[in-house]
């Protein structure tokens, strides 16, 4: 893979962090233990900036190994941050204490992308639903009250309480881990490819009711997808993101219909769509633009 | 999985009984846990139930045999043998108690620790418990006990070190392993504090493993301990049942059925132990607490014996080749068969694990002609990749075709012998796999994995097969085929390995290529370089293409004709402008519905809907 990433700077510089923002992460590096004795660490994000303010949805899109979900594992402080820093309604968080980052559990959650391991085989739906509040020291009683409104919240029966993941679909064991993630009215939810694991006509209904959570709590989501039409669809700005960098960000109008960065465009191209004219269309085009350089590096160039 | 599915699963769960009650229904389990009961009760009351003192000894009663009050008879030294069995056992279970609490309290936290937080503690504990496993059990034994003096319990405390790395490596495994599971994660987020992780989430997996490592050690310390009193290294008088075994051995020539208790005592305990272990492994195995499968089809397979797919369907419809059996309400172009594959009424069924069968393909219709690339599109669970696995004749063991006429280029499949089958299959009929990786043996080259089938398939030298890959690679866009061939699977991307694999289907030159949903795991990008591949392998060498997917974008781009599945039937087939555009089936027109391509981009945020921070 090229080392040339061309940070085109005629492109939107991520922009100046809005006084109103909830979150805002600078100049964020992420690096891990390199493989083997005494290998260099890999970059995993190069100096990540990004802001999500209230109530807004930031969709991240790339492709697999861009990083995207490391970005979110950082804010939710599942990764070490190397440098740079994430500022939460203006409180630094990219370096707490361990009591600090449970309190932060208050306001920062979390949407797996994989429902058939983000939930412990062995709870009911009920523990596991429970577990955040415990956490936060609401009583057994109340704690009960509430999984039942969070159960009602997500459109799950009430007594799937008793059951255990294994007896749920997969798009209702996503509604589970949604469920958990508004347990204890969070201000941002990062939602690490939430659908990615679901059937279409599965996809669409979790995605609805994510927009329908969104307008009646006004809850932030930091949005991760590899699958653009998804981002287009959720997200009022989207970054796009490759090698740990962002190439390009803007109002999903914008990146999604005129991207200005040639890779933007090929990851618009390359998505098929679901019609035979305007998919021969793309292809075309797409051949034209990336494929006619050179073919079989295993890579489309940009 | 379908959203609407009931809560109700397909399969039914296994019902959540007591991990007691399901080891007693295990026969070998209420055995050997009877058995165990037993010898502990026995020991336990040894003072009630023994006739004797255990030190008394009369000189007069030396070697007697069995009388009134004294069942077993006496020992060398004339005492009571029952009495000299129960008190030994006190000592020699005990010795081991001592071993496993040593053993458990030293292993389990450290494991604990070392797998969950890993850093310098793990480097430190692992690198001691290598230490402590390279050293030779019985001399250090032997050491301490001229260093420590001969006390029992002293030696069970050293032993307790010495099989302290049998849990320490156990847990540390496991703990190592679930720290990375995206619940443990979700806990963390939760605001939960690491102990309570621990207890909720780590030690429930642990739990199971280690009481069957508690069974196999103790079977372990309690021969160690035996073995030892046996040399004589005891404590002299303490009676164990290894002490016995020592002193019955000296006197094997006068009275050799000494011997005997102290042996069945020995060998009754550890067998037990050995079968409790098994039993329990399969009760607590049984829970359910790992993550379940993903694929409701896998499962249902994967329970149940194997009846091999070629061979249990002979009866079925053997005589069906040249007689098209058409079926009534099918959209399809049923009357006439085409000469690639033709699919008729084909149902396919699973062995339930509790008898009985379930079908989860009932009566699909389909044709691909030669150079034509057929989309078969559903949903997870719709049975979109049974019906290609049967095609290819790779069901799952318990999977089986039950009804209906598979043709390829002519030729009747269902029922087929398995051999002339697998000479079918690569030489007309070629599979390209979901997921390229897996698909790939990580311990061999890529070119080797293409020469081997290729020397076996065609009979050509090493030297022309290698020629042909190369070739072969080349065809398939890869633009250094030389470094690609002598690459190993790890050193590709998942784009790369899918061009090798779709060169391998290649190889033999196959009229008909099944690939099940072969850009699902693969970048757009990727993915838009591959479908062109097969684009073109299709319009040069005339190939006929399944291409099963979930993606009606996919579709779209590569598609000819389109068959959409739902529920194991086929609900609409059509040209995929037909399909895609005038869809006429509500289930196809729901699926469309669902596709995000024309969904209009969300509006620009409004902080008048956002909260006051």
């Amino acid at each position: 893979m090229p080392d040339s990433v061309s940070t085109d700077m005629s492109t939107d510089p991520p922009p100046e962090t809005p006084a109103g923002a909830l979150l805002t992460v600078e100049d964020l590096r992420v690096s891990f233990p390199g493989k083997g004795w005494r290998a260099p660490r890999a970059e995993v994000l190069r100096g990540v900036s990004l802001d999500v303010r209230p109530g807004e949805t930031l969709g991240l899109v790339g492709e697999s190994g861009s990083g995207k979900t490391t970005i979110g594992r950082a804010i939710l402080g599942l990764v070490p941050v190397h440098s740079g820093t994430i500022t939460f309604a203006g409180e630094r968080v990219d370096r707490v204490t361990a009591r600090r980052r449970r309190e932060l559990s208050r306001d920062i959650q979390v949407v797996f992308q994989d429902p058939y391991t983000s939930l412990n085989p062995s709870l009911t739906v009920g523990d596991t639903l429970s577990e955040p509040l415990l956490g936060q020291g609401y009583g057994a009683r109340e704690a009960r009250a509430r999984v039942a409104r969070l159960l009602e919240r997500v459109e799950l029966p009430a007594d799937a309480a008793h059951r255990l993941p294994r007896e749920f679909s997969g798009g209702q064991r996503q509604r589970v881990a949604i469920a958990r993630a508004l347990a204890i009215d969070p201000r941002l939810i990062v939602c690490d490819e939430p659908v990615s694991a679901l059937d279409l006509t599965t996809q669409k209904t979790v995605l609805d009711l994510l927009l329908e959570i969104q307008e009646q709590t006004g809850v932030s989501y930091l949005f991760v997808s590899h699958d653009l039409s998804v981002i287009r669809f959720m997200s009022h700005r989207v970054a796009v993101i490759r090698h740990g960098e962002i190439v390009e960000m803007g109002e999903a109008a914008e990146v999604t219909a005129g991207p200005r960065h040639p890779y933007t465009r090929a990851l618009l191209l390359s998505a098929p769509v679901a019609d035979v004219a305007g998919q021969r269309e793309r292809r075309e085009a797409f051949e034209r633009e990336f494929r006619a350089r050179e073919a079989g590096t295993g890579e489309a160039v940009i | 999985m379908s959203e609407g599915a009931p809560i109700a699963p397909a399969v039914p769960a296994a019902p959540r009984t007591g991990t007691v009650r399901r080891l007693l229904r295990h026969p070998l389990g209420l055995a050997s846990a009877a058995v165990l009961a037993a010898i502990v009760l026995a020991v336990l009351f040894a003072p009630a139930l023994s006739p004797a003192d255990p030190g008394v000894s009369s000189l007069r009663d030396a070697f007697g045999g069995p009388s009134a009050g004294h069942p077993l008879g006496f020992d060398s030294a004339g005492r009571d043998i029952l009495t000299r069995l129960l008190y030994g056992g006190r000592n020699t279970l005990g010795g081991a108690v001592i071993a496993l609490s040593v053993a458990l309290a030293l292993g389990v936290p450290g494991g604990l620790l070392a797998g969950y937080y890993g850093g310098w503690f793990d480097s430190a504990a692992s690198w001691i418990v290598n230490l402590v496993m390279a050293l030779p059990a019985m001399v250090v034994l032997l050491a301490s006990r001229a260093i420590l003096g001969p006390t029992v319990w002293v030696l069970m405390v050293v032993l307790g070190f010495l099989v302290t790395p049998a849990f320490f490596r156990l847990v540390r495994g496991i703990v190592a392993s679930v720290r990375n599971e995206l619940y443990v994660d979700a806990a963390k987020v939760s605001g939960l504090r690491d102990p309570r992780i621990v207890v909720r989430h780590v030690l429930i997996v642990v739990r199971a493993p280690i009481i069957i490592q508690v069974a196999l050690v103790s079977g372990i310390a309690i021969g160690l301990q035996a073995g030892l009193e046996f040399l004589g290294i005891g404590s002299g008088d303490t009676p164990t049942w290894g002490a016995m075994l020592n002193e019955a051995f000296k006197n094997i020539q006068r009275a050799p059925s000494l011997m005997l208790w102290p042996g069945l005592a020995l060998g009754l305990t550890s067998g037990a132990l050995v079968l409790l272990a098994a039993a329990l492994r399969d009760a607590l195995e049984d829970r359910g607490t790992a993550p379940a499968s993903r694929r409701r089809s896998r499962r249902a397979a994967s329970a149940t014996p194997a009846i091999p797919a070629g061979s249990a369907v002979s009866a079925v419809s053997p005589g069906t080749g040249g007689t098209p059996q058409v079926t009534n309400g099918t959209p399809a172009d049923a009357g006439e068969r085409a000469g690639l594959l033709s699919v008729r009424d084909l149902a396919v069924s699973y062995v339930l694990p509790g008898g009985g069968t379930r079908e989860v393909v009932h009566g699909v219709d389909l044709d691909v002609r030669a150079g034509e690339i057929v989309g078969l599109v559903g949903e997870s669970g719709s049975g979109k990749t049974q019906t290609a696995f049967s095609i290819l004749g790779i069901l799952p063991e318990g999977g089986r075709v039950s009804r209906g006429s598979v043709t390829v280029g002519g030729e009747e499949i269902v029922g087929m012998p398995e051999r002339r089958h697998r000479a079918l299959r690569g030489s007309v009929v070629a599979y390209v796999p979901q997921e390229p990786m897996s698909n790939l043996d990580p311990a061999f080259t890529v070119g080797s994995q293409l020469v081997e089938p290729m020397r076996h398939k065609l009979r050509i030298s090493r030297a022309e097969a290698v020629r042909r890959a190369l070739d072969l690679l080349s065809q398939v866009e890869i633009a250094d085929p030389r470094r690609t061939f002598d690459s190993y699977p790890h050193e590709i991307s998942g784009g790369m390995a899918q061009r090798v694999l779709i060169a391998g289907a290649m190889s033999c030159d196959p009229e008909l290529l099944v690939a099940d949903e072969p850009t699902t795991a693969l970048d757009v990008m990727v993915q838009a370089e591959v479908l062109g591949l097969l684009r073109r392998l299709q319009r040069e060498r005339g190939l006929g293409v399944l291409l099963v997917t979930h993606n009606l974008g996919v579709v779209a781009d590569l598609c000819d004709r389109v068959a959409v599945m739902r529920q194991g039937r086929i609900v609409e087939t059509g040209t995929a402008e037909q399909v895609l555009h005038a869809p006429r089936d509500p289930y196809t027109r729901k699926l469309l519905g669902a596709v995000l391509d024309d969904a209009p981009a969300r509006r620009p945020w409004q902080p008048s809907n956002a909260e006051v921070v």
